[in-house]
């Protein structure tokens, strides 16, 4: 890459030329020279360094939890003297995950949470967006910031205040339940599911809510009074207009949730220190850390990552496919 | 609907807008605003708490109601946190701002150039390039782990800030929102401009299509600040000494002893609140940024 070498003078000469009104001369080179955006060498030395970090950090451990899924340690019937060797196993290892029952267990706890805990979200977000655009409700922004509020604390964090919410002698959420007559335990083996999903809800439905939001308030207004000059209630104008056209924005928050639920980690672990109802596999991402971490089996391990990574891109597209569906012109 | 209608019904529609608003009947308007109070309360009550909380000795934690104030001991706790085993949760906030401000500071001027160069040259690679990063993005974290995990240990990194910092520098969503904003917002006559001044396309880019990013940049700063700060699975992986940890590490690992050790309880909370303030100040004083980040990266 050469800096442009062009002498002051000849540079000044140019600019007379032009102001005079005349047309530049110009050769090819600068002609290239001015038009910006047509130096392949340089726009590749913009885009190196993080194209180098995105190949090394993301596209290099996929293709190795690949590699690592269809290998294993032959097992020898030595005493340990010699040094395992990594042989390739086929699908063995795919074939393990897809009969491990406490892998399909977690797959079926989070399937069952997301088919839960997604749309109660997103109806959350779409009912609170729906009224924050009516304007009915006063003091709209500082509604919003307080909705917005628990996406600004840390994941751990959020997960550690539940759970001492959910904790009896400490939780004033308990003791207010129990004045109200209503004895319940949040971290009972069938209720602490949901109480896990609770803790996502709090955190995400104002930051879905904001999406939906910024989608209802960009339709343009006169489709509404059109429609109440026809004889539309509120409630149709909502249910029947607005409703449908931020279905696209709705899909989408769907599918990041989809995915967000498939690797259910954080909230689970934290759980788990206060109940042993949480088990060590209790979800599909729990059993990969597992694998990896706790009991030293990486290629297992990755084959469940990685049986994990095409169910999320499996309902990624389901998701997008039904959102192409209903915009057939994009 | 013809379009004789439509333009009548607009019309009507002009003197017709202002008055409407509020015609709601009382009782919707009633049971709405009943709605969002309820849920303002659902979202602030464990937030509330841990305010309160963090005031109260071990015994007022476990006698007073949580949602109200006892006897004012803000500063015995927050004089124990900073002082418990050694003092270390002052390393960890040091660390967490390290890891939050290194690598956001980072990615966000890798993205620039990136984006800059994907919404400005025109060359071979381009569309290949951004299939790339899409597709990267679609990726679970799940995979990555123990593969990064192995990958940095065989650089000799793990135990080392840089274990946390360089696989955080690549932000994809980043590269996508500098992208769109240049493409809208940095004008090719300005660069062709630059350039027929002699400027060279580096000097073009620091002196002036930074200064054009900057609201765009502000945006990945606050996102990449808050995923790192928020980071559990990589710095738990990467990390055994205590002493690299950042606070959401720390924290978790105090609130495993915290149900054997009852006076542990104030302190996690206390930490808790620490651990927050940096975020929630950078949300308050950044709004109009990170409503612009959310939208982007979601509708676009």
């Amino acid at each position: 890459m050469t800096a442009p070498t062009l002498h002051p003078a000849t540079r000044d000469g140019r600019n007379g030329a032009e102001q005079a009104g005349e047309p530049p001369r110009l050769t090819a080179s600068r002609r290239n020279k001015r038009r910006f955006g047509a130096d392949w060498k340089m726009a590749w030395a913009f885009v190196v360094p993080f194209l180098a970090l995105f190949v090394v950090f993301h596209l290099v451990p996929v293709f190795y939890a690949l590699w690592q899924s269809f290998h294993g340690v032959e097992k020898s019937g030595g005493l340990g003297f010699t040094k395992p060797s990594v042989i390739f196993v086929g699908l063995d290892n795919y074939a393990e995950a897809l009969t491990d029952e406490g892998f399909l267990r977690s797959v079926g706890r989070v399937l069952l949470y997301g088919v839960v805990q997604v749309p109660v979200m997103l109806g959350l977000a779409l009912v609170m967006a729906l009224i924050f655009d009516t304007a009915i409700v006063r003091m709209r922004s500082l509604f919003q910031l307080a909705a917005f509020l628990p996406y600004a604390v840390p994941g751990i964090i959020a997960s550690i205040l539940w759970a001492f919410l959910y904790l009896p002698g400490v939780s004033p959420v308990l003791d207010l339940l129990d004045g109200a007559g209503a004895h319940i335990d949040f971290l009972a083996p069938g209720s602490v599911l949901w109480s896990i999903a609770n803790i996502s809800t709090w955190q995400w439905t104002g930051y879905n809510m904001i999406i939906i939001f910024a989608a209802l308030q960009a339709i343009p207004r006169d489709l509404f009074e059109a429609a109440r000059i026809d004889g539309a209630t509120n409630w149709q104008i909502a249910w029947r207009i607005k409703v449908p056209l931020v279905a696209p924005a709705i899909l989408i928050t769907g599918l990041f949730s989809v995915v967000g639920t498939l690797q259910l980690f954080s909230e689970p672990t934290v759980l788990r220190t206060i109940t042993n109802n949480v088990t060590y596999n209790y979800t599909p991402n729990m059993i990969v850390y597992n694998l990896a971490f706790g009991s030293n089996q990486p290629y297992y391990s990755a084959a469940v990552a990685v049986v994990i990574a095409i169910g999320a891109f499996l309902l990624s597209f389901g998701f997008l496919r039904v959102l192409q569906r209903r915009n057939p012109d994009e | 609907m013809s379009d004789i209608t439509a333009r009548r019904t607009r019309r009507r529609a002009v003197w017709s807008a202002g008055a409407r608003r509020d015609r709601a009947p009382l009782s919707t308007r009633f049971i709405l605003t009943v709605t969002i109070i309820a849920l303002t309360a659902y979202f602030l009550i464990p937030i509330a708490w841990m305010l309160i909380a963090s005031t109260k000795s071990t015994a007022d934690l476990n006698t007073t109601f949580g949602l109200w104030f006892s006897h004012f001991d803000l500063m015995q706790n927050l004089h124990d946190l900073f002082a418990y085993r050694d003092g270390i949760f002052r390393r960890w906030v040091v660390n967490s701002l390290i890891y939050s401000g290194g690598g956001a500071l980072g990615s966000t001027f890798l993205a620039a150039l990136c984006g800059f160069a994907l919404a400005k040259y025109r060359f071979r690679g381009r569309n290949a390039i951004m299939g790339l990063i899409f597709g990267g993005v679609l990726i679970p974290g799940t995979v990555l782990a123990l593969p990064t995990y192995l990958l940095l240990n065989s650089f000799g990194l793990i135990n080392t800030y840089w274990a946390v910092i360089l696989p955080s520098l690549s932000s994809a969503f980043g590269v996508f929102l500098v992208r769109i904003y240049a493409a809208a917002a940095v004008p090719d006559e300005l660069l062709e401009a630059g350039r027929i001044d002699g400027a060279h396309d580096v000097r073009i880019f620091f002196t002036v299509v930074l200064r054009i990013l900057l609201p765009s940049l502000v945006t990945v700063f606050l996102f990449s600040f808050i995923s790192i700060w928020n980071n559990f699975l990589l710095p738990l992986i990467v990390l055994n000494d205590q002493s690299l940890w950042p606070v959401t590490l720390g924290l978790y690992s105090w609130q495993m002893n915290a149900m054997s050790e009852p006076d542990l309880v104030r302190i996690v909370v206390t930490g808790s609140m620490v651990g927050t303030i940096p975020l929630v100040v950078l949300f308050l004083t950044l709004q109009k940024y990170w409503r612009s980040g959310i939208t982007t990266g979601a509708l676009k």
